[in-house]
C-alpha cells in the first residue's frame, strides 16, 4: 500500500524541515531577544528601530521575504552567505528569511512577558543600584522568559509550519517533496496523509512538552 | 521620561544614551550605505527602473489586478471560513462527548498542518477529481487551503469568544426558560461575535499574507506573482519587491489598526459585557496550541 514511498527520501525531507526549524528557532530567539531589548531600551532611536522593524516585518508575507532573500539578497546584493553550492545557499537564505520574520513574533512575545513582571521587581532592582542592562538581564528577562514559554511554543510551532515556505526557493524540505510526489504518483490522498501525519508528529510533541514546561516553570505570583 | 526599567536619565545617563544613539545610528547608516552601494552596482537605482511605478501601465496591467485577486481570495476565504468556523467552534462546546471529540480532532488536525500543504493537495485534487478548468484551479486551491486552515483557527476564536462571556449570561437564559439551542443562537453567539470582531479582523491579515503562498507555489496570479511578471518585463527586481512589500504593509497595517481601534471601542462601550477578544489572541491561535489553553476563558 505504501510502495509509492519507494524512491523518495521522505525522512530526508522531514530532516530538512527539522534542520530549518532548529536553526531558525535559535537564530530568531537571539535576534528577537535583542529586538525586545531595543524596544524597551532608554535610547529612543533603538526603540524606534525596534518598533518599526516589528510593524514592518509582521505585515509582509513570509513568502515575500523568503523570495526576496533568494532573488534580491542573493542575486542583486550578492549575499551568498559563504555557500558555494546553490542548494546550500538556498538553505542558508531560507534560514535567514525565517529568522528575520520569526524574530518579530519572538520580540512581541518577550515584550509581553516583560510587561507581566511586576513593577516592584524592577523598582527593587533599581533601588539596590543595578543599571538598566543589569535590571534587564538579571531580574526582568529571567522572569519574563519563564512566563512566555507558552507563547514562544506557539511561535515555534508556527515556525515549524512556516518552514514549508522554503519550498518556494527550492529547498528540498517536506512541502517541496510533497509537491513533486503528488505530481508524479497516483495516490494523492495517501501522500497527503503521510505528510500531514509528519507535521502532526513534529508539532504535537512540541506543544505538549513546552505546554507542560510553561506550567511548571511559570513564576507563581 | 521614566519607565519600569529605567529612571528619568540624569546627566551621565543622558550622555551615555547619546553615545548609544550615535553608535546605533552609524551602524544603521553603514547598513543603508552598503545596500545603496550594492543596488547602485547592480543598476537597481536608476530612475528608469522606478519609472514604471509612476506610470499607470504597471499598475493597471500587473499590480492592481494582482491586488484584486489577493483581496478576492482573502475575502472569499473569510466569508466561507467564518460560518464553518462557527459551526466547529460551537460543536467543540457541545454537551455530547462524541460531537466534541470529532470537532476537536478535525480542528486540531487542520491547525497543525501547514497551509501550503493544504493548497498543494487541493490543487492536485481539483486537477484529478473535478472538472475545474486549469485557469480557475489555482484560485480554487488557494481558497480551499485558506478555508480549511482558517476555519479551524476561527473555530478556536469562536470557542474562546463564547467562553469569554460571563457565566451569568447562560444562567439568565436558562432561568427565563430558553433551551440550549436558543441560548446559543440568541444570547451567546451575538455577544460572542461582537467580542470576537477584533480577533476576526486581525485574522484577515494572516489570510492576506497566506494568499502569497498560492502565487509562488501553484501559480495563482495574486500580488506577489504579478510582481514576478512585472519584474521580468522591466528588470527591476529590487524596486518591484519594495513596492509590493509596501502594498502589503499598508494593506495589513490598515487592517491591524482597524482591529485595534475596534478592540478599544468595544472595551469602552457600556452596553457590552466587557468580554473582548483582543487582537493579540490571534497570534496564539494560529499555532496549533495542543492541549488547548482556553478553559479559563480568554478575555485578556
Amino acid at each position: 500500500m505504501f510502495d509509492f514511498l519507494e524512491g523518495y527520501d521522505v525522512l530526508g525531507a522531514f530532516w530538512m524541515t527539522v534542520k530549518l526549524t532548529a536553526l531558525s528557532a535559535v537564530g530568531s530567539l537571539i535576534w528577537g531577544t535583542l529586538l525586545a531589548g531595543m524596544r524597551v531600551s532608554p535610547v529612543p532611536l533603538m526603540r524606534g528601530f525596534g518598533t518599526a522593524y516589528v510593524n514592518i516585518v509582521r505585515n509582509i508575507p513570509l513568502t515575500v521575504i523568503i523570495l526576496f532573500s533568494s532573488l534580491g539578497l542573493a542575486d542583486i546584493f550578492g549575499m551568498t552567505l559563504g555557500a558555494h553550492d546553490f542548494k546550500v545557499q538556498g538553505f542558508r537564505l531560507a534560514v535567514l528569511g525565517l529568522i528575520a520574520y520569526t524574530a518579530a513574533f519572538v520580540c512581541e512575545a518577550i515584550r509581553s512577558g516583560i510587561n507581566t513582571v511586576p513593577m516592584g521587581q524592577a523598582e527593587a532592582a533599581r533601588a539596590i543600584g543595578l543599571s538598566f542592562s543589569q535590571t534587564l538581564t538579571l531580574i526582568v528577562l529571567p522572569q519574563a522568559f519563564r512566563s512566555v514559554i507558552g507563547p514562544l511554543a506557539n511561535v515555534l510551532i508556527a515556525l515549524t509550519k512556516n518552514t514549508t515556505v522554503a519550498a518556494a526557493i527550492g529547498v528540498a524540505e517536506a512541502a517541496y517533496l510533497m509537491k513533486t510526489m503528488i505530481e508524479n504518483e497516483a495516490q494523492t490522498l495517501l501522500i497527503g496523509a503521510v505528510f500531514a501525519f509528519g507535521f502532526v508528529v513534529l508539532t504535537l510533541p512540541t506543544g505538549l512538552i513546552l505546554g507542560w514546561l510553561s506550567k511548571r516553570l511559570a513564576v507563581k505570583r | 521620561m521614566s519607565s519600569v526599567l529605567y529612571d528619568t536619565p540624569g546627566p551621565r545617563a543622558k550622555r551615555r544614551n547619546v553615545v548609544f544613539s550615535v553608535v546605533f545610528f552609524v551602524l544603521l547608516a553603514l547598513l543603508v550605505w552598503w545596500m545603496w552601494q550594492k543596488m547602485d552596482e547592480k543598476n537597481q537605482l536608476t530612475s528608469a527602473l522606478w519609472k514604471p511605478f509612476t506610470e499607470s501601465e504597471a499598475w493597471t496591467t500587473y499590480l492592481l489586478p494582482g491586488l484584486a485577486n489577493t483581496l478576492k481570495a482573502a475575502a472569499l476565504s473569510m466569508v466561507i471560513a467564518l460560518p464553518l468556523g462557527a459551526v466547529f467552534g460551537i460543536a467543540r462546546l457541545s454537551d455530547h462527548r462524541w460531537v466534541r471529540g470529532l470537532a476537536g480532532t478535525v480542528v486540531e488536525f487542520f491547525r497543525s498542518i501547514p497551509v501550503l500543504l493544504l493548497m498543494l493537495f487541493a490543487n492536485e485534487f481539483y486537477a484529478r477529481s473535478t472538472d475545474v478548468t486549469s485557469d480557475d484551479r489555482p484560485f480554487y486551491a488557494v481558497v480551499t487551503g485558506l478555508v480549511l486552515y482558517n476555519a479551524s483557527v476561527l473555530a478556536e476564536v469562536v470557542r474562546a469568544g463564547i467562553l469569554s462571556l460571563p457565566k451569568g449570561q447562560t444562567e439568565a437564559a436558562y432561568a427565563i426558560g430558553l433551551r440550549k439551542g436558543q441560548t446559543m443562537s440568541s444570547i451567546l453567539l451575538p455577544q460572542a461575535v461582537t467580542a470576537m470582531l477584533p480577533a476576526i479582523v486581525s485574522q484577515l491579515v494572516v489570510i492576506v499574507k497566506d494568499t502569497a503562498l498560492g502565487g509562488v507555489m501553484i501559480g495563482f496570479t495574486e500580488l506577489l506573482n504579478s510582481r514576478g511578471t512585472l519584474a521580468a518585463n522591466y528588470a527591476n527586481v529590487v524596486p518591484s519587491f519594495i513596492v509590493v512589500a509596501a502594498m502589503f504593509i499598508v494593506l495589513n497595517f490598515i487592517l491591524t489598526s482597524f482591529a485595534s481601534w475596534l478592540e478599544r471601542r468595544l472595551r469602552r462601550s457600556k452596553r457590552s459585557t466587557g468580554a473582548v477578544l483582543g487582537v493579540d489572541k490571534v497570534d496564539d491561535l494560529n499555532a496549533a496550541e495542543v492541549g488547548g489553553g482556553f478553559g479559563s476563558g480568554a478575555s485578556a
